[in-house]
């Protein structure tokens, strides 16, 4: 396959799965910041989206404060910010344009019609309308990856495509750590019911997990529970520790089918053993910050891997 | 010129009531039986499939919305295998002749010194390539696929409109629009032996594969190159390319390396044995022809005159389609294949010739006045339709560069039944079968794409000037 095309393909599923992230991110803040005063603590919580979602540099560049206008403008429409849910869509669509053959035409249809639709949505929409935009945004994301998995040959082409998802989900869920896991700090443990636990479900909800939790643990939220489902539990699909089964697993099929390792089979493989190894109390005694630091390193790392061996 | 043109359908001229023709049998009774809610139906069916399909080639540029689909019209165009039989020997004699005038004129250049050609209209011609001097191309073939366009005057009088000889395109609608008309009229497809043209792609690769540089038998890699998809033909070549399973490359997917072209793929360089190149000669290499095209290769001259991968269509083409050289086209075939041209030349007058010049000078209003370096249906003068300003504004034109010009009789070309506005018309058509050369034949499939030209009256078919096209077929007796 050409290195372009699969460069497109891995590039399509990032931005698409990048969309959704960020769609998931702006309904928790909305969420949260819905909240009594007197639950939220002195934080300002739509920086914090931005923090987690986007380019915090680049927000400060643009707007004086961060507040729901200006977040939801940024994360969600701005054409400046790389990585809007419509900038995510608009590269990802034209990514797809240029190989659309390597695509199925339901993946296409996915895409074209999201890039169509989005033009009809006003952006000085109501907070109805905005929850509904969102609804719709994992939706496109839903259609593009069911059409995916429904409709594409099992070859290097839909290995490439899961290589972009599993990398991008695995960056989003490390960001969210990384900005909340002061939250996370083991001394604030005990303090059930306070203003936290609503930060807790908060994240939970940004990876689409806070029913899942329940599931898994039995029992009322803790912050070191939710760390073990977002850094180790292998059955949420959105923690870390899935998303390198899933890398590794990909990658070793390339391998196989093109006879050859390299440096992205080596560095995944070495991750997934680091986080299938580890116990959420190692997490927490080397340092949940340290942890996920190094991660999000370790994880840019793969990407440029992938990128040096496959997609040049 | 609808009422003195021949009809496909009726036969006749001058507009009176006449049999209809037996190609046309069936498709008379079809017309006059289906109810015209169902050809609503059906015409807007077509224009669905089109958009669902052409969502990727019909979007342009900066105003991304704007979609440009090509007219289709739903009564196709019928030629009987006799009429097709005929056609298919001409094509084929006449593309045998390019093929050896092209050799002859970057080899020996006996045509030149037996007076077929003057030397001057070669030599300084804008396409005739001095880098292909002396070269030997792959089994001597230089035009692998050539898109003829011919027009119909009567009832068996061809004439050759214009030799496509670069890149011409086309041949996707073509394809596309059988496949539509077999999914809104199976019940046509039942009652018609319509000879099938889906086999095309496998013959443009069979012709492909057959001309790899000697020693990369067995298992040549064909690509497809392409400027990119901002180019308007882009949607054509990512579908042939998907048909023919080969790769659509970029000049960026592309480097050369001692003289071999290799393209980036995931599994590493992988070399490439033929180009199906759908970029124009200037374009090429960065390094020989135009430093400041980013769409081509640099390096890839060296790499195909070093004979290490073909090119589809080879370099320099183009001296055989120029509008100046057709005017010798009889003489060309004659010298080459030593047999009377099958197909007729429209008889042409060549500006730079003094008394032609004064000729074409005096009957403008009569002619059809052509650029030589023009294409697309752009730069032209159709004497009977223009104004006299526009006339006169021309004649000057002429008289400032007589060599940029050609002129010809304003041909009557056939008519055939057509959706129109007010119901079913007689609009003008012509013909570009798409014939494919490899080493060791030369194929047609059975038809080509018809286009029309939907403005009542008008004689100018191409898609930039509000043509449409129509459904060939070459219907296996009647």
């Amino acid at each position: 396959m050409l290195s372009r095309t699969a460069d497109s393909l891995f590039w399509v599923a990032r931005y698409t799965e990048r969309a959704d992230f960020i769609a998931r991110t702006l309904e928790a803040t909305v969420r949260l910041t819905a909240l009594p005063h007197a639950y939220l603590g002195e934080r300002n919580e739509w920086e914090s989206a931005v923090d987690s979602a986007g380019d915090l540099t680049l927000f400060r560049s643009l707007y004086s404060q961060a507040n729901e206008d200006t977040v939801r403008d940024f994360l969600a429409f701005s054409p400046v910010n790389p990585s809007s849910i419509r900038s995510c869509l608009e590269v990802a669509r034209e990514n797809a344009r240029s190989v659309r053959t390597a695509l199925t035409s339901e993946m296409w249809d996915a895409l074209n019609s999201a890039w169509l639709e989005l033009k009809s949505f006003d952006t000085a929409m109501s907070s109805q309308d905005f929850s509904r935009f969102l609804d719709w945004v994992k939706r496109v994301a839903l259609t593009f990856d069911g059409s995916a998995y429904r409709t594409m040959l099992r070859n290097d082409a839909f290995w490439f495509t899961r290589l972009g998802n599993a990398l991008e989900r695995a960056d989003n869920t490390a960001r969210i750590l990384d900005v909340k896991c002061h939250l996370l700090l083991p001394e604030t443990d005990g303090i059930g019911g306070s203003l936290d636990y609503f930060q807790w479900t908060t994240i939970l909800r940004e990876v689409s997990a806070l029913t899942a939790y329940h599931w898994v643990y039995r029992q009322s939220i803790k912050p070191m529970l939710v760390a073990d489902l977002l850094i180790l539990n292998r059955q949420m699909p959105r923690s870390l520790a899935n998303c390198y089964e899933i890398l590794v697993r990909h990658l070793d099929l390339i391998a196989d089918a093109y006879g050859r390792r390299g440096p992205s089979q080596r560095i995944a493989a070495t991750q997934r053993a680091r986080l299938s190894g580890a116990t959420i109390e190692d997490v927490f005694a080397s340092g949940v910050p340290t942890f996920i630091g190094e991660f999000i390193n370790d994880n840019n790392r793969l990407g440029t891997a992938i990128g040096e061996q496959y997609l040049s | 010129m609808a009422d003195t043109a021949f009809d496909e359908m009726d036969g006749h001229k001058n507009g009176g009531p006449g049999a209809v023709r037996p190609p046309y049998a069936r498709l008379r009774t079809w017309l006059d039986e289906t109810p015209g809610e169902i050809f609503d139906a059906r015409r807007s069916q077509a224009e669905l499939f089109f958009r669902r399909v052409g969502i990727t080639f019909a979007v342009y540029g900066d105003n991304e919305a704007s979609e440009r689909l090509i007219p289709f019209d739903v009564i196709p165009r019928v030629l009987l295998k006799s009429e097709w039989g005929l056609l298919e020997r001409g094509l084929k004699q006449r593309v045998t002749a390019l093929n050896a005038f092209l050799a002859d004129i970057y080899g020996p250049q006996d045509c030149i010194r037996a007076g077929i050609v003057p030397a001057e209209l070669i030599h300084r011609n804008p396409q005739f390539r001095l880098e292909m001097m002396g070269v030997r191309v792959p089994h001597n073939v230089y035009v692998h696929i050539a898109g003829i366009d011919v027009v119909r005057v009567a009832e068996d009088e061809f004439y050759v409109l214009e030799d496509n000889a670069r890149t011409p395109s086309g041949v996707s609608y073509m394809l596309e629009n059988r496949e539509a008309m077999m999914r809104l009229f199976p019940e046509l497809f039942a009652n018609h032996r319509v000879a099938p043209v889906e086999n095309y792609p496998d013959a443009l690769l069979a012709a492909l594969r057959s001309v790899a540089p000697e020693g990369r038998g067995g298992h040549p890699v064909v690509a497809l190159l392409t400027p990119g998809r901002f180019n308007s033909a882009y949607y054509e070549h990512s579908f042939l390319a998907d048909k023919l399973g080969v790769e659509l490359v970029e000049a960026t997917d592309l480097f050369v390396k001692d003289e071999v072209v290799y393209m980036r793929t995931t599994e590493g360089p992988t070399r490439v044995d033929v180009l199906y190149r759908r970029i124009d000669d200037e374009y090429l290499d960065p390094l020989i022809f135009r430093p400041d095209s980013a769409l081509g290769v640099p390096g890839l001259m060296a790499a195909y005159l070093a004979g290490n991968v073909t090119l589809a269509n080879a370099v320099g083409t183009g001296i055989s389609d120029d509008k100046a050289v057709y005017t010798y086209m009889p003489e060309i075939v004659r010298f080459f294949t030593g047999e009377e041209p099958i197909l007729r030349n429209v008889p042409t007058w060549r500006c730079r010739e003094p008394d032609h010049l004064a000729h074409v000078l005096d009957r403008l209003p009569e002619l059809v006045v052509k650029e030589v370096s023009g294409s697309g249906g752009y730069g032209m003068l159709v004497g009977p339709q223009a104004t006299r300003r526009e006339i006169d504004e021309f004649g000057r034109k002429i008289k400032h560069s007589p060599e940029g010009f050609i002129a010809q009789p304003t041909l009557a070309l056939s008519t055939c039944p057509t959706f129109v506005a007010s119901g079913v018309a007689p609009r003008h058509v012509d013909l570009r079968p798409f014939v494919l050369t490899g080493a060791d034949e030369i194929q047609i499939v059975p038809g080509g794409l018809t286009r029309v030209a939907l403005k009542e009256g008008s004689l100018v078919v191409n898609s930039s000037q509000g043509g449409g096209t129509k459904d060939t077929w070459v219907l296996d007796g009647v």
